[in-house]
């Protein structure tokens, strides 16, 4: 912006100059003209994407002042990306800065220690300034963009800093720093990225948010910029969004099989685990793959920077050529990590807490313009006071942040997994017939489609599975029945499929057994994305899959054994996008590519099971 | 005209022809006073994408003791002849990387020790590039590759800095301006460099690690001139960024790729019979002890009343020429010495610290 001011200010004082033997008005005049349009549209362009861009930047502090960062805002409800080594520190409370000059609480939501991101929530307002998340795959190398953010911590009047640049690599793969970090598919930039910018925004020259800045080369010329810094592209971080949602700790994806580079070009399959979806699928040694989640490789790198932005258990498309033939393979993707090896990687990656500085005197923590805390739900009791969780800063976190916080082994914030689930039964409670009481017992007549049709009666309650196919029948009245269904790969797997759904709807997903909320996932590789509930009961893992505008449950996954493929059962709907799902037109249960039972359904009823005989 | 067959040859692609009818329109002076260029400058990321793809990467020598075994280059022939910084990554024949991935062992052909110049040359065709040899001797001074390139002007660095690129992945692109045009020589002993002449200062970070041998553009993708290496004051600890002018490197370019200078390679002439050939004692040079495979060709001693000390060599000077020849250790030496006959003059050319001198051998 300066340079684009320079020249104007020069002619300006050029025509001054000028003025003494002619008018001001003449001066003007030369000035104007001096200044071509283009140049003072280009520099109205500037100022108005960086005052757009501006109020969604966050500076994070952690409380105590042990270090901090910078966020970026990405919904009025107060949602914000920042990096994990920024949040990590802090815990799940800590301070934020808006350049409205307002400092606000904010509680972690959840992480995702491999992506180097972390998900937080400012509190206290429902109509924060959001940035707009552009579409980081449409970016090259060339482009103007702008870093804002708190370099060096200096934002302490709330005000951040500006940094412009141009973007000098696209779709950059850089190598995991220690064990965790592994910056994929992400953007280069030469706009200056400091210490203290980690975790602020990288915006396109219109001010809408591409990547969310995190790393920088720094060499033998100490920690400050050298022009090269990287940020997280911020269609990855939408991937992970409905995951960072969950409250949990997430993992990336790994396909089970490694890929090395052709000499003579292409990318193969240089080694495949027999226990990985992809095997199952039918991917084997040699392979040559061509297309991952819809993009086109060519390099071992390509692979691997598609496959690192992506969220361990999501299903995509792959295609890959043995020989001339082309095959296209749905597969699941497996976590890089074990479920308690992430945790145990991600401890050791934390820089140790910092020394609590002593309590300053009474009042000098309250920064002016603080949101007043809502009414505390209950008084705390003075002999309890010792035991209240603590900031960073070893002073006790504000009520309001604590509304927001509920620990749990294994999640970042439960809080915000538990909300998701009762939103989610809400949503599927609503797209059933209303029972005047539970529990519930499902009748569903129906044909089975193909060569020879045969009429198909299923009854599911709490009491029986029952089944008849044509003169066959099929009753599961025990566990172990249920789990060899879906063990042997049996079309008698719907029964307990239908079961979980039908339970899941009248128990609740508290009293079902341990669920929790997995966050968003495409549905046989396609968008949109849909909302995913695990739960595990009588030795079966269920996943319910819940489409984001209708909350009609599509699909109903059962495991036995993670080596194995899970039955799957697809609900199909006659209504059309954006009408009530209503009654179920289609059921059809697969095992990987098999589709082993598919029925048309003739009729679905829901009665109370007390009033059935 | 070159630059035209240029444009039939290596640019198929339409947006490209309109590159180069754009420049074409930028460089030719006499076009200029017409306001009826029919094309659109093309867009900034098309530019970059041509230029990317005139820079490669080049692996050699290094990853120890903080040196980095890579560099950058820039295509200045269509047949493959690359031009980039000497430097220790070239103490080994060099792996260059083309922007499309494909791989070559290289061959250095070209050393200007003075300009700290290497040209190497990888055996392909049809390679887009940069023009800049193809001016040399050419009359006027209008449309050099260096035209444009005043302090102020808006600059683009293209270079595989950090070795963030493999294989077909685009080098770095980095904007700035030209911040002065200054000579190096006035600031002799403070930069640990050989070169000494004109450099545009850069107010971007451009000379990175791995940045050397890269290119400077304009907005329009001329070459205006070539990343120099890291240099830092040895007294303040300030790193320079800078560029070398194209124009500096054209003649000694252009000489090279159209063979008007022999090449540098290790020549397979027969070696004549020790009594007929000159040798390094012969001409008064001790080298000191030769106990590596390439060790290098550092002057121990010279002796009184030789033709070395004739020509002012001294003890600790390093040979980097000997007859128009680059000498990689010093049995190489021997052996070229060994092919010349002991009654002809030899030229060559030494680093004496940051200094490069080239000396005429006389036998007596």
């Amino acid at each position: 912006m300066f340079r684009c001011w320079l020249p104007t200010l020069l002619l300006a004082s050029a025509a001054t100059i000028l003025g003494l033997s002619g008018s001001a008005r003449a001066a003007d005049q030369a000035a104007d003209a001096a200044v071509p349009s283009q140049v003072l549209a280009a520099e109205q362009e500037r100022i108005q994407a960086i005052e757009r861009a501006v109020p969604t930047a966050v500076s994070v502090f952690v409380p105590g002042g042990a270090g901090g960062g910078s966020g970026v805002l990405i919904s009025p409800d107060g949602y914000a990306l920042t990096n994990f080594h920024v949040s990590s520190p802090a815990g799940s409370y800590m301070r934020c800065g808006l350049s409205d000059g307002n400092v606000y609480d904010a509680v972690i939501v959840g992480i995702d220690p491999v992506g180097d991101l972390a998900l937080i929530r400012l509190l206290g307002r429902d109509d924060f300034p959001a940035a707009e998340l552009a579409d980081s795959d449409q970016l090259q190398a060339g482009d103007w963009c702008f870093v804002v953010g708190n370099p060096f911590l200096l934002s302490t009047n709330l005000q951040p800093s500006v940094t412009w640049g141009m973007l000098s690599g696209v779709h950059r793969y850089q190598y995991p720093s220690g064990t965790l970090l592994e910056y994929a598919d992400c953007l280069q930039t030469d706009a200056a990225i400091n210490p203290g910018n980690s975790g602020g925004p990288l915006y396109d020259a219109s001010g809408r948010l591409i990547g969310i800045v995190g790393r920088a080369s720094f060499e033998k010329r100490g920690r400050v910029n050298v022009g090269v810094g990287y940020a997280i592209s911020i269609n990855q971080a939408k991937n992970f969004l409905g995951y960072l949602k969950s409250g949990r700790i997430v993992d990336h994806a790994t396909l089970g099989a490694t890929v090395a580079t052709d000499p003579d070009g292409g990318v193969r399959v240089s080694n495949i685990l027999e226990s990985s979806d992809a095997y199952r699928r039918g991917l084997r040694y040699n392979d040559e793959i061509v297309e991952v989640h819809g993009r086109a490789v060519q390099t071992a790198n390509d692979v691997q920077n598609i496959l690192g932005t992506l969220p361990k258990g999501w299903r995509i498309r792959l295609a890959y050529l043995r020989g001339s033939e082309r095959r296209e393979i749905l597969v699941r993707l497996a976590g890089v990590h074990g479920e308690d090896e992430l945790i145990e990687k991600m401890a050791g990656a934390l820089p140790p807490p910092p020394p609590a500085p002593p309590a300053p005197r009474e009042g000098e923590d309250e920064a002016p313009g603080e949101p007043a805390p809502p009414e505390a739900e209950e008084p705390q009791e003075d002999g309890k006071e010792a035991d209240a969780p603590k900031g960073a800063d070893g002073k006790p976190i504000p009520e309001a942040a604590l509304a927001q916080l509920e620990e749990r082994a294994g999640f970042a914030n439960y809080h915000f997994n538990d909300q998701h689930q009762q939103r989610l039964i809400e949503q599927l409670r609503r797209t059933v017939p209303e029972v005047s009481q539970r529990p519930t017992a499902w009748t569903i007549r129906g044909t089975t489609t193909g060569a020879t049709p045969a009429p198909v009666v299923i009854q599911v309650s709490d009491n029986q599975l029952r089944m008849t196919v044509g003169d066959q029948e099929v009753v599961q009245d025990s566990v172990a029945a249920r789990f060899e269904a879906v063990d042997q790969r049996s079309a008698a797997a719907l029964l307990p499929a239908l079961e979980a759904w039908r339970r899941l709807l009248d128990v609740g997903p508290r009293r079902f057994g341990d669920v929790f909320y997995l966050g968003t996932a495409p549905l046989l590789g396609e968008l949109p994305l849909r909302d995913v509930l695990v739960g595990t009961a009588g030795e079966l893992e269920a996943r319910w899959m819940v489409h984001p505008e209708s909350g009609a449950a599509e699909a109903v996954e059962l495991t036995a054994d993670r080596a194995r493929d899970p039955a799957e059962l697809l609900i199909h709907y006659a209504s059309a996008e954006g009408e009530a799902p209503g009654t179920p037109a289609r059921l059809e249960l697969r095992y990987g590519s098999d589709v082993v039972l598919d029925l048309k359904i003739d009729s679905w009823t829901t009665d109370s099971e007390a009033g059935q005989s | 005209m070159a630059n035209r067959k240029w444009n039939r040859r290596v640019l198929p692609h339409p947006s490209l022809l309109t590159l180069a009818a754009w420049l074409l329109v930028l460089s030719g002076g006499f076009l200029l006073d017409s306001p009826t260029a029919a094309a659109q400058p093309p867009s900034r990321a098309t530019v970059v994408r041509e230029v990317q793809a005139r820079v490669v990467k080049i692996y050699g020598a290094g990853g120890m003791a903080g040196l980095e075994a890579y560099q950058s280059g820039c295509i200045v022939s269509p047949q493959g002849h690359i031009a980039t910084v000497w430097s220790y990554v070239l103490d080994v024949d060099p792996i260059v990387v083309l922007d499309d991935g494909r791989r070559f062992e290289a061959e250095i052909v070209g050393f200007e020790p003075s300009l700290e110049l290497a040209v190497l040359k990888i055996d392909a065709d049809s390679l887009p590039y940069f023009p800049v040899g193809e001016r040399s001797g050419a009359a006027g001074g209008s449309g050099d590759a260096g035209s444009g390139a005043v302090p102020g002007a808006q600059v683009l660095a293209v270079s595989n800095l950090f070795s963030i690129a493999a294989g077909n992945e685009p080098a770095s692109v980095m904007h700035g301006y030209i911040a002065s045009e200054a000579n190096l020589e006035a600031r002799r002993g403070t930069f640990r460099t050989a070169y000494s002449g004109p450099v545009y200062v850069l107010d971007l970070v451009a000379n990175n690690p791995g940045a050397a041998g890269g290119a400077l553009v304009g907005l329009d993708g001329n070459l205006l001139g070539m990343l120099g290496k890291e240099l830092r004051d040895e007294r303040t600890g300030v790193w320079l960024n800078y560029a070398i002018p194209a124009g500096t490197l054209r003649g000694v370019i252009g000489d090279i790729v159209a063979g008007r200078t022999p090449s540098v390679a290790e020549s397979t002439a027969e070696p004549l019979p020790a009594n007929q050939a000159h040798s390094a004692s012969g001409l008064g040079i001790v080298m000191i002890p030769n106990v590596l495979e390439k060790t290098p060709p550092f002057i121990d001693a010279v002796e009184e009343n030789s033709p070395a000390a004739a020509a002012g060599l001294q003890p600790d000077d390093l040979i980097l020429l000997a007859a128009g020849q680059r000498i990689e250790g010093q049995s190489a030496l021997n052996e070229l010495l060994r092919t010349k006959d002991r009654r002809d003059p030899v030229s060559v050319t030494v680093q004496r610290g940051s200094q490069v001198v080239t000396v005429t051998l006389r036998p007596r």
